[in-house]
């Protein structure tokens, strides 16, 4: 018996020094992680990019991001360089969400590509689900006022504070209410996904924007 | 934009398509490239050592050599290169700053040739990253100080035309320049010698054998040390007045410390000869003769050490402070404790607190003269410990307190250093901050102006004015346009804000226009070129010029497909409002409008500023449009 307890003691405090060593080769480990994306054949299968397209776009990725993978901060950060009058964080927070599909924090080269191909060079109806899932934060299948007005703040933060006409307090709100109008069709308070498509497919301003970027890449 | 976020600006077009569902306006059209060209490598020679690099890369910068087309005129046609005769050495730090996006300086190149191959290829050196900035400028200010020297040499020829003021000032500060400026150097130096000399021996006893009493020699040959003394002032008041006389700036002359000096050294003087022989102020009288002795600080003029050294004592008068507020904690809490132990004893020197004082001081500082010494125990144990912590306040940290204040000024100057140049790169960022977003609304009117001048069919102009933006700019100056749609404002610079929000402030009007477009319903088609220029603002100075052929352009343009939209209250400048007249387009197509036309009543905020800056005869109301599908 004591000695058993001895053993089990002496292999805890094993264990404790082992989890230390381990927690620095973690410190180290993080600070050098990488990460390779799955081959270029893998990846033209599974998006609709062409080898050209995908090379062009590792050879951005991986000029930025040297490690491989973005975590949120250097998103933040990149993403910001593109509004330079507002505060895109919140937005970007969102964003980063909506690419991190498997949702461990950082977004791989995969992880971008995927959702590149379904913005460029999807069905619409792979876009406006995209967009459904960028709307709704906590991914349960509803998009809420709550959630549409975080969203909608976060979008109006970008233009920043000298816009004409200034901007109120209301502003989102109000936004948010006419989204919700014009979404909602059985009026419960909420979006669902099914609401969302058939709103947006009926709108013609909405149908035209969506085949705006096709020709990015 | 830096160069790696080039690369990401599809990504953010891309996600730009979330803001799609929301938005409640159509987008303008994205600029597309006009020769998509594949992506080639070009070959870079610089004298003789071959860089490549993507052409995209390359044009990341487009106000740089390599990134116009002033790298054409270096084309070998032959070899099919670009060939530079400058030095590949530099050149790696160029191309990297056009891959990487940060410029660095590296330590081992001077600083005169990297400025000439940054100005050679374009790039301005304030865009040097952080890890090297400090030392650009460092090294930078060095070779500048030092190019200044040289010139300060050079400068001592003397110049033609220079007052006869000029040349007394610069014989007063540079003694070597002239003979006469250094006959005047060595004359003051001797009487500043002599006077301090004179000071000094006043005060010593030669007394003769035959006096009982010995008296100094200040009061035995009163009337030699007067004239000396008459003599000495006399010159430095002559040197003082053509000080004052020569010097470029009287008044700052005045406030400088050696021109203090100067005046307290002569003052006591002619207070002396003012002053009557009176008994009671002779005493004050004879402190002023102290301040004779600061004559002796007018040698600093002559000596470079002393006025370093007097400058090094002002820049760590912090330092030194602190080393004597602590010394002086230590004396008060020590004297306190010894004149409660000596309370006791009697005959005790203890008088008071401030009396103890001197027996901490010379104990802490290992002096001991013995004067004061305690008599009890307790006072013997204190004063025992009094003269430990002496040692260890006094003698161990002296070193590392001046180890510590030449590491910590070394420091300041560098922080200060920081500071000073930080605030001018938070200003040049803000710079490139507001250029970027200026930018996008100075391309925005020129923009929209082109497409004014399109219509009226002046292509001329339209080609003079349209401005080669590349084709990222444009890129992303449609990124900027697209969330100005979704959300229904605009971007403006900071003074219109300022404006517009003090007259917001006035009138208390909340924005309708999102409630409007969803009680209207508006489908309205997405720009066709026309319909983009109904409903957008049109650049403040050209207004009278291009608002009548626009409404002609429209009118024409609605004989055929009308497409009208909302035109919201909050998008349209007030003083850039299209004012339409409202008959004409009501009457074409009239059938299958989905919403009546109503005019928005005007908001109070808006009429003001219309009324100052509309040209005559518009109407003042905002249409609705409606699309007629």
């Amino acid at each position: 018996m004591d000695t058993t307890r001895r053993v089990s003691t002496i292999s805890a405090r094993v264990d404790a020094a082992v989890s230390s060593v381990d927690s620095v080769e973690d410190e180290l480990e993080l600070s050098a992680v990488r990460h390779r994306p799955e081959g270029l054949g893998q990846l033209e299968a599974q998006t609709r990019f062409s080898r050209k397209e995908l090379q062009i776009l590792y050879r951005g990725f991986k000029n930025e991001c040297p490690s491989g993978i973005v975590n949120e901060e250097t998103f933040k950060d990149i993403y910001a360089q593109f509004f330079p009058q507002g505060d895109a964080s919140t937005y970007a927070h969102f964003l980063f969400n909506a690419f991190d599909t498997d949702h461990n924090g950082s977004v791989s080269f995969e992880d971008f590509v995927m959702g590149l191909s379904i913005l460029l060079r999807g069905t619409i109806q792979e876009k406006l689900k995209w967009a459904f899932n960028l709307y709704d934060i906590n991914k349960d299948g509803y998009i809420t006022k709550e959630e549409m007005l975080d969203i909608m703040k976060a979008i109006y933060d970008m233009m920043g504070k000298c816009t004409y006409p200034v901007l109120k307090e209301e502003t989102p709100r109000q936004h948010v209410e006419v989204f919700f109008q014009k979404m909602d069709k059985n009026k419960d308070g909420v979006v669902t996904i099914d609401e969302f498509i058939d709103c947006c497919q009926n709108d013609e301003n909405i149908m035209r924007s969506m085949h705006l970027f096709e020709n990015v890449l | 934009m830096a160069a790696g976020v080039a690369a990401w600006l599809p990504f953010a077009r891309a996600a730009a398509i979330g803001w799609m569902p929301v938005a409640n306006l159509p987008m303008p059209v994205a600029p597309t490239e006009k020769n998509k060209r594949q992506d080639e490598l070009i070959i870079l020679n610089v004298s003789g050592r071959r860089f490549q690099t993507w052409r995209n890369t390359l044009d990341r910068y487009p106000d740089t050599l390599l990134g116009s087309s002033e790298k054409e005129f270096f084309y070998n046609e032959e070899t099919k290169e670009y060939f530079f005769d400058r030095d590949p050495d530099v050149f790696r730090s160029v191309l990297n700053f056009y891959r990487t996006g940060k410029l660095h300086y590296p330590r081992y190149e001077c600083i005169s040739s990297y400025d000439e191959e940054l100005a050679f290829f374009g790039i301005i050196p304030e865009i040097i990253g952080d890890c090297c900035y400090e030392e650009y400028k460092d090294r930078k200010r060095e070779n500048a100080e030092r190019l200044m020297d040289d010139q300060e040499d050079n400068k001592d020829a003397k110049l033609p035309n220079m007052t006869f003021r000029e040349t007394m000032w610069r014989a007063f500060e540079n003694p070597h320049t002239s003979t006469m400026a250094l006959v005047f150097y060595y004359v003051t130096g001797f009487f500043i010698a002599v006077s301090v000399i004179t000071n000094v021996v006043e005060t010593v006893p030669c007394g003769s054998a035959l006096n009982k009493k010995e008296v100094p020699c200040g009061e035995r040959y009163t009337v030699a040390f007067f004239c000396m003394d008459t003599a000495c002032v006399m010159i430095f008041t002559v040197e003082y007045l053509m000080r004052l006389f020569a010097a470029p700036s009287r008044y700052r002359f005045m406030r400088s410390v050696m021109s203090i000096i100067d005046v307290v050294a002569i003052l006591p003087y002619y207070i002396g000869l003012v002053m009557t022989d009176n008994e009671d102020v002779s005493g004050a009288f004879v402190t002023l003769r102290v301040f004779r002795v600061f004559r002796i600080f007018k040698f600093s003029r002559h000596s470079q050490g002393l006025r370093i050294l007097g400058y090094t004592l002002k820049s760590c008068a912090s330092e030194l402070g602190f080393l004597l507020f602590s010394l002086t904690m230590a004396i008060i809490i020590f004297a306190t404790v010894m004149f409660y132990a000596e309370k006791g004893s009697t005959s005790s020197k203890f008088t008071s607190i401030p009396a103890s004082f001197w027996y901490t001081i010379v104990t802490m500082t290992t002096l001991g003269y013995g004067d004061m010494v305690p008599k009890t125990i307790a006072g013997k144990i204190f004063g025992s410990i009094c003269s430990l912590s002496g040692v260890l306040v006094i003698a161990l940290p002296v070193p590392v307190i001046v180890s510590n204040f030449s590491r910590i000024y070394h420091q300041n100057q560098r922080a200060d250093k920081r500071r000073a140049q930080k605030k001018a790169r938070l200003a040049r960022i803000r710079i490139s901050k507001t250029g970027s977003s200026s930018a996008f609304l100075h391309s925005k009117r020129n923009g929209l102006f082109n497409e004014a001048l399109e219509l009226t069919g002046s292509t001329e102009e339209e080609k003079r004015l349209s401005k080669s933006t590349s084709l990222l700019e444009s890129q992303h100056h449609h990124l900027l346009t697209c969330l100005e749609k979704t959300t229904n404002h605009e971007f403006v610079d900071e003074q219109y804000y300022q404006q517009s929000y003090l007259e917001a402030g006035l009138q208390n009007y909340s924005s309708r226009s999102p409630s409007l477009s969803s009680q209207e319903g508006v489908t309205g088609t997405c720009c066709t070129r026309r319909s983009k220029k109904h409903h957008s603002p049109l650049p403040n100075s050209s207004e009278p010029a291009h608002m009548q052929p626009l409404t002609h352009a429209r009118q024409q343009g609605l004989q055929e497909l009308s497409t009208i939209h909302i035109q919201p209250l909050s998008t349209s400048r007030s003083s850039l409002n299209m004012r339409m007249d409202e008959p004409a387009p009501l009457n074409c197509q009239g059938s299958q409008i989905t919403t009546a036309i109503i005019s928005i009543p005007t908001p109070p905020v808006t009429t003001p500023e219309d009324d100052a800056r509309l040209p005559a005869g518009a109407t003042h109301q905002n249409v609705v449009k409606v699309s007629a599908l």
